[in-house]
């Protein structure tokens, strides 16, 4: 009988190239896996291919020039990213938006986490499978941007959240639309549930993929609906208030497993807390002006320029040279739909920030790739990627 | 997330502690605008860190960024920012160590697992190296990229510029070109009159400082 012997073969690692083009890849990320067979064995992130500089480019614009570069970062959130510059130029400036403007901040930052979250729930749910949420979701994002196109001109890079307020006050009958579409939208999100939540395919792909525990989480630096699906209750909306959310209530959503399932019900329950929010931003809405009354800071209004001179001269400066803010340095965060999106805003006394750090939760979400996904499978690479939420608008900057 | 104790409070006791506990290597602290801020000696930056991560009056449990900074007229010209966050006393701290071109700083990497890729931007950013850093790589600017394009001796526009070439097939770099000479204007006082000399007048020879008038 003839002994049956293999030949020695030597086993080496596969190195696959995954984007920088790929759909799954939210964008432009290039993904260098080293594989076993079809089990990962480390990930190595290449990111920058949409660096833009704008942070350079902020430290050679005026203070007013620099907020259309926060819509372009994250550009599915783009109004909360506003909100966190204004809020640290103002803490700069010593002054805080009128009452009118912080409602309006909060019912638009609101409206763009529901914005940021069915976007992202929608092309994470077509990366594992289904096309239906996208299609749906997308019809609601119309609706959405069609309440940015209302109060501000744009569909979607709004530079609408100015220091000291908001550019303009909304328009007549506007609230009486947000408040129809708030009544309409929690059956929107069953609807949604009903495709997903107990849908056997998207659970096969989510449940127990990419588990981050509690301790993980912090270490990483997650922050946001990442952090919550891993089971820390941190909110800055409730733990470090800004604009007027002490006055709001509603509720954290926590995940207990911190898989990719976990990180997608959180998600849709924010949007939930978020149409709470809404609510009361509308119900409670006080009227008033939702500029500061400071014309070294915000220009006067436009009938006040035709009679006036000296309105004329402040509107010429002021979109001209710009405010100049005191010297000092700030870091105020906000809860940007992704996490703790913040700036860090040095000033050294003239129109221009001396430097402008941007913190975008999604870098070091993404940093995180390597240790979420060894000893995964390939499949299992556009479900981790989509669960965290990564656009890559704000993690190139 | 409750707050029994005021926010600055808080930040009072941590800043005391610090004080004390860390003295000679935390140089200074104060509270600015409510924010706790301390300048960390360069060489016991992993000691602080390790100390306001495990003490359990600090708990600085997250590393939330690292950013530098660029200080063109000082001698060690960058200023490493790093921002840390305890989620159970709701209070957040800055620690700033200054470095120059060729002096390491200690990586956090140690300490927060993700310093790693902050630490990769503040290298390729501003060109400040972190010894003790496995993998030390530039992160966001392109393959091969020569320079940090963040110091403030940078120009906005960059050294060279890419372009896809039609007869080589492929794309190439080439020195930055611009149609307009890249503006800058002189904001700080335009209501003060003229500072400068106007254009033209460097070829006059200079006016005789107080001659007296013919005739006069």
């Amino acid at each position: 009988m003839n002994k049956i012997t293999s030949p020695e073969v030597e086993i080496e690692n596969y190195t696959l190239n995954f984007g920088p083009q790929h759909p799954a890849a939210h964008g432009v990320l290039r993904l260098v896996l080293e594989m076993d067979g079809e089990v990962i064995e480390r990930v190595d992130p290449h990111i920058g291919l949409l660096h833009r500089g704008t942070e350079k480019l902020i430290e050679y614009k005026t203070y007013l020039q620099a907020i259309p570069y926060f819509d372009r970062l994250d550009y599915v959130s783009p109004m909360n990213q506003e909100q966190a510059f204004a809020l640290a130029v103002e803490k700069l400036l010593g002054i805080t938006a009128p009452p009118r403007a912080q409602y309006i901040r909060m019912l638009f930052a609101e409206l763009t986490r529901i914005l940021n979250h069915i976007m992202n729930i929608a092309s994470y749910a077509m990366d594992v499978g289904a096309m239906t949420p996208f299609l749906w979701t997308f019809e609601e994002r119309e609706k959405l941007m069609g309440f940015y196109d209302d109060v501000c001109g744009a569909r979607m890079h709004a530079n609408y959240i100015r220091p000291g307020g908001v550019s303009m006050d909304m328009p007549a009958g506007l609230k009486e639309r947000i408040s129809d579409w708030a009544d309409k939208y929690p059956k929107m999100i069953d609807d949604l549930e009903s495709l997903l939540t107990e849908n056997r395919i998207f659970k096969q792909r989510t449940v127990d993929i990419g588990i981050v525990s509690e301790a993980e989480a912090l270490a990483w630096g997650f922050t946001g609906p990442n952090l919550r699906a891993s089971g820390v209750p941190w909110d800055l909306r409730k733990s470090q208030p800004y604009d007027g959310y002490e006055q709001m209530e509603f509720d954290i959503p926590v995940g207990k497993h911190g898989d990719c399932y976990d990180r997608y019900l959180v998600r849709i329950l924010e949007m939930r807390e978020s149409v709470k929010i809404i609510r009361q931003c509308l119900d409670k809405m006080p009227s008033g002006p939702v500029r500061v009354n400071d014309r070294k800071i915000m220009a006067p209004p436009r009938a006040e320029m035709k009679t006036s001179m000296e309105a004329l001269i402040h509107h010429f400066k002021l979109y001209t040279e710009g405010f100049k803010v005191p010297a000092g340095e700030t870091y105020v965060a906000t809860e940007a739909p992704k996490g703790e999106f913040a700036v860090y805003l040095v000033s050294d006394g003239t129109n221009k920030p001396y430097r402008c750090r941007i913190r975008a939760p999604g870098f070091v979400h993404l940093a995180a790739m390597d240790a979420m996904l060894r000893g995964h499978m390939l499949a299992d690479v556009p479900a981790v990627l989509g669960s965290i939420d990564i656009v890559f608008g704000e993690v190139d900057r | 997330m409750n707050q029994p104790v005021p926010s600055s409070d808080r930040l009072q006791e941590t800043r005391t502690q610090i004080l004390q506990a860390l003295a000679g290597d935390v140089l200074t602290a104060e509270i600015v605008r409510g924010e706790l801020i301390a300048t960390v000696k360069r060489a016991s930056l992993v000691k602080v860190a390790t100390y306001l991560r495990d003490d359990g009056l600090c708990q600085f449990s997250q590393l939330i960024d690292i950013c530098g900074v660029d200080y063109l007229e000082r001698e060690e010209r960058f200023e490493v920012v790093y921002h840390l966050l305890s989620m159970n006393r709701n209070t957040r701290i800055r620690l700033k160590v200054a470095a120059g071109e060729d002096t390491p700083v200690p990586s956090l990497t140690p300490v927060f697992v993700c310093a790693d890729w902050l630490e990769r931007e503040v290298w390729d950013m501003y060109g400040v190296y972190f010894s003790g850093h496995a993998d030390l790589r530039r992160i966001l600017t392109d393959y091969g990229f020569d320079g940090h394009p963040q110091r403030k001796d940078f120009p906005l526009t960059g050294y060279v510029e890419m372009r896809y070439d039609e007869d080589q097939k492929r794309v190439i770099y080439e020195p930055v070109k611009l149609v307009q000479d890249f503006r800058s204007f002189d904001f700080l006082s335009p209501w003060e009159g003229i500072q400068k000399l106007l254009p033209g007048d460097e070829k006059a020879p200079p006016a005789p400082a107080a001659a007296p008038k013919q005739g006069a």
